[in-house]
């Protein structure tokens, strides 16, 4: 049973390290992460980095919907403009790479305060048919703005290097991805414990509520925007270096409706529930497709039937799961189990 | 006539042709918003199931379209007592949020189970209206679309007469305005919800078995859905005649922009819809006939 665990001051209450064993574990955990490519299988680390990507643009979304409660049927668009803004830069004017994945982050950023300020008056269902017309408007330019984004040509990307180092193979992009979640993600920690992050939970809790105490809405909603859609351009741009190649049918509101799921599976409004959602949503059809596949066996109909519909059904009845048995997502399930490790044996 | 005039006159007519497509869809989201204050994103896909089950009763089991019309509609109506039981009756006193994400999560689920299930080959409808289109000076309507603007019209009067002179219409409306209230005044709200759900999905059906006359049956037919959210958001969620003039100036502005502007620009007709749904979120939120609600902050 964990002791000692009295807090004396709100500065300690919001740390974000709370004891010593927290830092040693998650100190041991990036060191395992580090040795992940000198061990594992080409396949572990591919998923990996696409884990990786998908946690980063789903804690976008959630600084927007988890933790300002803001609806956004639009992410995809976000992830969409890092994307063809990293692609472009990089094969047009042949910047490096760590120019342009911040650039399509920035450009994400400007495009999400300028759906920002015209959303303020916008709230729930109305809020959400403004994103995700906006993710559809966006779809179509990058579909049909064929002299800049070559359309459903695809754009391919050249590898990614550093100091002459080339990061074209996984096990080395790997690292650039970690580097990337582990800072977005420790800014995003840090971003929920101070002034900002928690006008954000007032905006979401009781709006006027808010206002009324001096958080100034149109500001700190546009922040919000802002940083949310930040986050989704870098993962657009990660994922169009990491993929080598761009095609518009990537982000259609499918990819939307992913990282919605991803983050009610997750957990809303918190940090941890990003990565579960992220991580979860990412390996779940691997194990849906080694599932059909013993189920084939079985039952001989079923034998060959898999395909990409079986995740997308899963995808839909797990965010209709979760919302009925359990809105707090995997984040609440796994607070549940620590809770319980920590009072053993007094659980009650 | 000149040529422009009547270039003009044909894209109006088939605007209008398109937009009472559209008129009938958003009846459906109207009708479960006024009642019970939802948005139900799965409407498209409701649709593209009454579609494929008419489709397969007429092919697979060769009935007559009248009773496979009304098989289905049995079948809708129960679907949507299901839906609701199971799943939106949990979704009571949860936040909005909730709600739109669980529609959501419904649609897509529908819509790649009826993938699994119906396959996605494009289906051929055995259409029971006349294939040849009537010529009226030159100007050209096909029957089945004449036949929607009949059963819209029929559908909007008694859907208006329902809600404002039947027993079980009043207390839609009155659940829809206050759901402690109309408790208190003995309406099973329960049962209210229930019965919305299930009339909401048979008219999703009905659209669903017209729209698969005059367009191709796949599962990309419940994004019909998608295009006529801007229809509903127009003419103001809570309004049954909103509807149908949303739908009608929807579908006339995308097929003249489309008519006109195609060839400068590919992809216009596509996105007007969005772009008038974008600008009526900006200016008037509540759309043309809905309820503005007053709030400062």
């Amino acid at each position: 049973m964990r002791s000692k665990t009295f807090r004396e001051s709100y500065r300690e209450d919001i740390k974000v390290f709370q004891t010593l064993w927290v830092k040693l574990w998650l100190t041991t955990f990036v060191a395992f992460l580090l040795s992940v490519p000198l061990w594992a299988d080409p396949y572990v680390i591919y998923m990996i980095n696409l884990a990786g990507v998908s946690v980063i643009a789903a804690m976008g979304l959630n600084i927007l919907t988890g933790f300002t409660g803001q609806i956004s049927l639009g992410h995809s668009a976000f992830v969409a403009l890092g994307a063809y803004t990293s692609a472009i830069l990089a094969t047009r004017l042949g910047l490096p790479f760590w120019l342009c994945i911040p650039a399509g982050g920035g450009v994400a950023a400007f495009f999400g305060i300028l759906l920002g300020f015209p959303c303020l008056r916008l709230k729930g269902l109305y809020l959400a048919m403004a994103t995700m017309s906006f993710g559809v408007v966006i779809e179509y330019t990058v579909t049909h703005w064929e002299s800049m984004t070559m359309g459903v040509r695809g754009i391919s990307m050249p590898k990614a290097s550093l100091l002459g180092i080339s990061l074209g193979d996984d096990a080395r992009f790997f690292y650039v991805i970690l580097a990337f979640v582990l800072l977005l993600t420790l800014a995003a920690k840090n971003l929920v414990r101070t002034r900002v992050g928690r006008a954000f939970v007032a905006i979401r809790d009781r709006d006027i509520a808010a206002e009324v105490i001096g958080v100034n809405l149109t500001q700190y909603k546009v922040i919000s925007f802002a940083i949310s859609s930040f986050y989704g351009g870098v993962a657009g741009g990660l994922y169009s270096y990491y993929m080598g190649y761009l095609h518009p049918e990537n982000f259609t509101i499918l990819l939307s409706i992913e990282y919605i799921a991803m983050i009610i599976i997750g957990g809303m409004g918190s940090i941890l529930g990003a990565i579960f959602g992220g991580i979860f949503l990412t390996v779940i059809p691997d194990v849906i497709k080694a599932f059909a596949e013993l189920l084939g066996q079985h039952l001989p109909f079923l034998q060959g039937r898999y395909d990409e519909e079986w995740n997308i059904a899963t995808f839909g009845a797990l965010i209709m799961l979760f919302l009925i048995v359990e809105p707090t997502g995997l984040n609440g399930i796994w607070g549940r189990i620590k809770t319980c490790f920590k009072n053993w044996p007094f659980t009650y | 006539m000149d040529e422009g005039t009547k270039y003009f006159l044909q894209l109006l007519i088939s605007g209008l042709a398109v937009g009472s497509l559209y008129a009938l869809v958003a009846l459906g989201f109207v009708l479960i918003y006024k009642a019970t204050n939802i948005l139900n994103f799965a409407h498209g896909e409701v649709m593209m199931i009454g579609g494929l089950v008419c489709y397969l009763l007429l092919t697979a089991f060769s009935i007559p379209f009248i009773w496979a019309t009304l098989i289905t509609l049995v079948f809708a109506l129960f679907f949507g007592f299901l839906t609701e039981r199971v799943i939106l009756r949990p979704m009571i006193g949860q936040p909005i949020f909730a709600v739109v994400m669980i529609t959501i999560g419904l649609s897509i689920f529908l819509r790649s189970l009826s993938g699994i299930v119906f396959g996605h080959h494009n289906k051929i409808f055995p259409s029971p209206f006349s294939e040849t289109p009537i010529n009226f000076k030159g100007l050209v309507l096909s029957h089945t679309h004449i036949w929607i603007m009949i059963i819209s019209a029929l559908l909007v009067l008694m859907l208006a007469l329902f809600f404002k002179y039947s027993r079980t219409g009043l207390s839609m409306r009155g659940v829809a305005n206050d759901q402690d209230t109309a408790m208190l005044m003995g309406i099973s709200v329960k049962r209210v919800f229930a019965l919305t759900w299930g009339l909401a999905f048979a008219i999703a059906a009905v659209a669903g078995i017209f729209l698969s006359n005059v367009m191709v049956l796949n599962i990309g037919l419940s994004l019909v859905a998608i295009k006529a959210f801007p229809a509903v958001i127009l003419g103001g969620l809570e309004s049954v005649p909103g509807a149908i003039i949303g739908g009608l100036t929807i579908g006339v502005l995308e097929t003249i922009v489309g008519g006109y502007l195609d060839d400068m620009m590919p992809g216009a007709k596509e996105l007007t819809a969005f772009v008038v749904l974008f600008l009526v979120l900006m200016v008037r939120p509540y759309g043309l006939f809905g309820k503005s609600e007053i709030e400062r902050v």
